[in-house]
């Protein structure tokens, strides 16, 4: 039995299901309306696991589940060395999403990187700590800092609303993703020029570590069914 | 044998070394010290930046908030010696330190480590020579390839730069971070143009007083003022008319970046330079009473590798002589490192400071090299 894990609910299910299902791989909810179980048809001995799309990288790592659809962003931020664990056999084409820094509209002096890295510098003498960039993707926005050689910012967990920290004045700043930039307008911030930290989709995964003796025959069944060329597992 | 039993004998071979080690360190005068093991994670992070939080574990604790593995012994021996201790002192140390590693591959997480700093406020220097020279005695025969630095030289060049005191600062301020240094002094020396943005962001502030342009931005959120704002907004117009840093001397301070040489040599090119860069003058007298306290403790300082960029890239906080001994194999961090962080001393000592120097010793990757794991 071949293991693949799609998001349990939402636009993310719907377009996965849709995608699928337009190569022939039919895809459905099983049992009342809310009940996480679904089932595939079209092809023999795969099973489908309803999964929140946040829990599919830890699961494909773990090697629970064969394969799994999730954003390319949550992937590269949850697995350490992504690439080892994990291997990307198809983007979806949706599902897309930048993560960026973002500022208060009212920060005139401040358009890119650099900019903010000098703020903070500042910040950190007038107010005495670091400068407070709130963000659930902490390991995607602290590779990108390091890697720029911003100093003087810390990270604060937030895991949704992200976009109204700064006016709760529980963050300088912001790091989250966006596909078109209107929550953030109307929460007063605006993008650094030069701060897009990833671009992000729905792609289907394989997992390195799963049990494939048994799944590969399907695995290759389903491939040729979607049109995959199969990488190096 | 099983596993388990040659794990024991492993770990049995590296604790020998490692009392070697420490029992070597007491000889030379020090006193034995001890640390906790969870240190809090905020004074850390203040010190480090957000970037260790990429190779230390932090976690929590229900009533003292964000704890951290103690990654090294640096900090808490400095705050020890700042709280009580009495100077001169020489103190020693010897546990376990914890590094999250976030590639895979054979790099410890948990080792030992071996320490030895010395708080001396009369001739740093002979401090200097004396720790590099125990230091080079302990890990003799091991093959190591010893290379040593000053970061105390790029810093009084930075100092003596003639530019703005804004731009002197902005570099002192990312000595550690040599990509953003290097992109901050190419664009202070005229080398790289000035990037678009900011040639946009320039024409928009010169449209208006900045508080019309703040009120014309929108709602005004966020903890940073105003006038924070403002003033930023001075400084960008202000750094935009500021005249370049002259070819010449930029010429010196990209020279000194990439200064490698065997240590009497690069003394030589340093005085050489120095009636061009006078600001250097009392570094390179530093860097050659070191040069003379080494050599009177037996060093060959015509063969001793300098480089004047050397840790710049570490996590630690050093701000003057930095040194470290490297096996051949290009995957095993360096064996031993060490050097000088006055500032780090100002920096914990809540308005008093002490020159500290000191370093550490792996002992798993001694014990390795004796073939004894």
């Amino acid at each position: 039995m071949l293991k693949i894990g799609v998001p349990s609910k939402g636009r993310l299910m719907e377009n996965t299901f849709e995608w699928f299902g337009s190569r022939g791989v039919v895809m459905r909810q099983t049992g009342a309306e809310r009940e996480y179980s679904g089932s595939v048809e079209g092809i023999a001995g795969v099973e489908l696991v309803m999964l929140s799309a946040g829990e599919i990288p830890r699961e494909l790592a773990a090697g629970r589940i064969h394969l799994g659809v999730t954003g390319s962003d949550l992937v590269r931020d949850k697995l350490a060395d992504w690439e080892v664990q994990v291997a990307e056999l198809a983007p979806l084409g949706f599902g897309y999403a930048d993560l960026i820094i973002a500022v208060p509209a009212c920060w005139i002096d401040v358009d890119t990187v650099d900019d903010l890295d000098a703020a903070a510098a500042a910040f950190r003498a007038t107010h005495g700590f670091r400068l407070r960039i709130a963000t659930k993707y902490h390991r995607l926005v602290r590779e990108f800092l390091t890697a720029q050689g911003v100093a003087d910012y810390q990270l604060v967990d937030s895991q949704g609303a992200t976009e109204g920290t700064v006016k709760n004045l529980t963050a300088e700043a912001i790091a989250d993703i966006t596909s078109s930039g209107e929550t953030l307008r109307a929460n007063h911030l605006k993008i650094l020029s030069d701060s897009v930290i990833l671009q992000s989709q729905a792609v289907l995964f394989a997992s390195r570590s799963a049990e494939w003796t048994q799944a590969r025959a399907v695995l290759e069944m389903l491939a040729a069914r979607l049109g995959l060329t199969l990488p190096q597992i | 044998m099983s596993k388990a039993g040659s794990q024991a004998v492993t770990k049995a071979a590296i604790r020998a070394e490692a009392e070697r080690l420490f029992a070597a360190f007491q000889a030379a005068g020090a006193v034995a010290v001890e640390a906790d093991l969870l240190l809090p994670a905020e004074t850390l992070l203040d010190l480090y930046g957000e970037d260790i939080r990429a190779r230390a574990y932090v976690t929590t604790d229900p009533l003292r908030g964000e704890m951290m593995l103690r990654p090294d012994f640096t900090v808490p021996v400095v705050q020890a010696h700042m709280a009580d201790g009495a100077d001169p002192a020489r103190y020693c140390y010897m546990g376990e330190v914890f590094r999250k590693q976030e590639h895979l591959g054979n790099r410890a997480s948990e080792y030992l480590q071996v320490g030895f700093e010395v708080f001396d406020r009369d001739a740093p220097e002979a401090a200097d020579a004396e720790v590099f020279a125990l230091f080079a005695g302990l890990v003799s025969g091991l093959g190591l390839r010893a290379v040593t630095g000053d970061i105390g030289i790029l810093m009084a060049a930075v100092r003596g730069l003639d530019t703005t005191e804004r731009r002197r600062a902005a570099l002192l301020r990312h000595i550690w971070r040599p990509k953003r240094f290097r992109a901050l002094l190419d664009r202070f020396a005229g080398r790289a143009a000035v990037p678009a943005g900011r040639v946009a962001l320039l024409e928009r502030l010169a449209g208006g007083a900045p508080n019309e342009l703040i009120a014309a931005a929108g709602a005004f959120i966020g903890l940073r003022a105003p006038e924070d704002i403002a003033e930023r907004a001075q400084a960008l117009i202000e750094d935009a008319e500021a005249a370049p840093i002259k070819a010449p001397e930029a010429a010196l301070l990209y020279d000194l970046l990439g200064l490698q040489a065997p240590a009497e040599a690069a003394l030589g090119h340093l005085r050489g330079i120095t009636p061009l860069l006078p600001a250097i003058a009392p570094a390179v007298d530093r860097f050659a009473a070191r040069l003379e306290a080494l050599r009177a403790r037996g060093v060959a300082v015509d063969t001793l590798a300098f480089e004047a960029s050397l840790g710049r890239t570490s996590m630690e906080y050093y701000d003057g002589f930095v040194f470290s001994f490297h096996a051949d194999a290009a995957d095993m961090p360096a064996v031993a490192t060490g050097g000088r962080y006055d500032a780090l001393t100002a920096v914990l000592g809540a308005g008093r400071s002490i020159p500290a120097v000191g370093g550490i010793i792996r002992p798993h990757l001694v014990a390795a090299l004796r073939g004894a794991v």
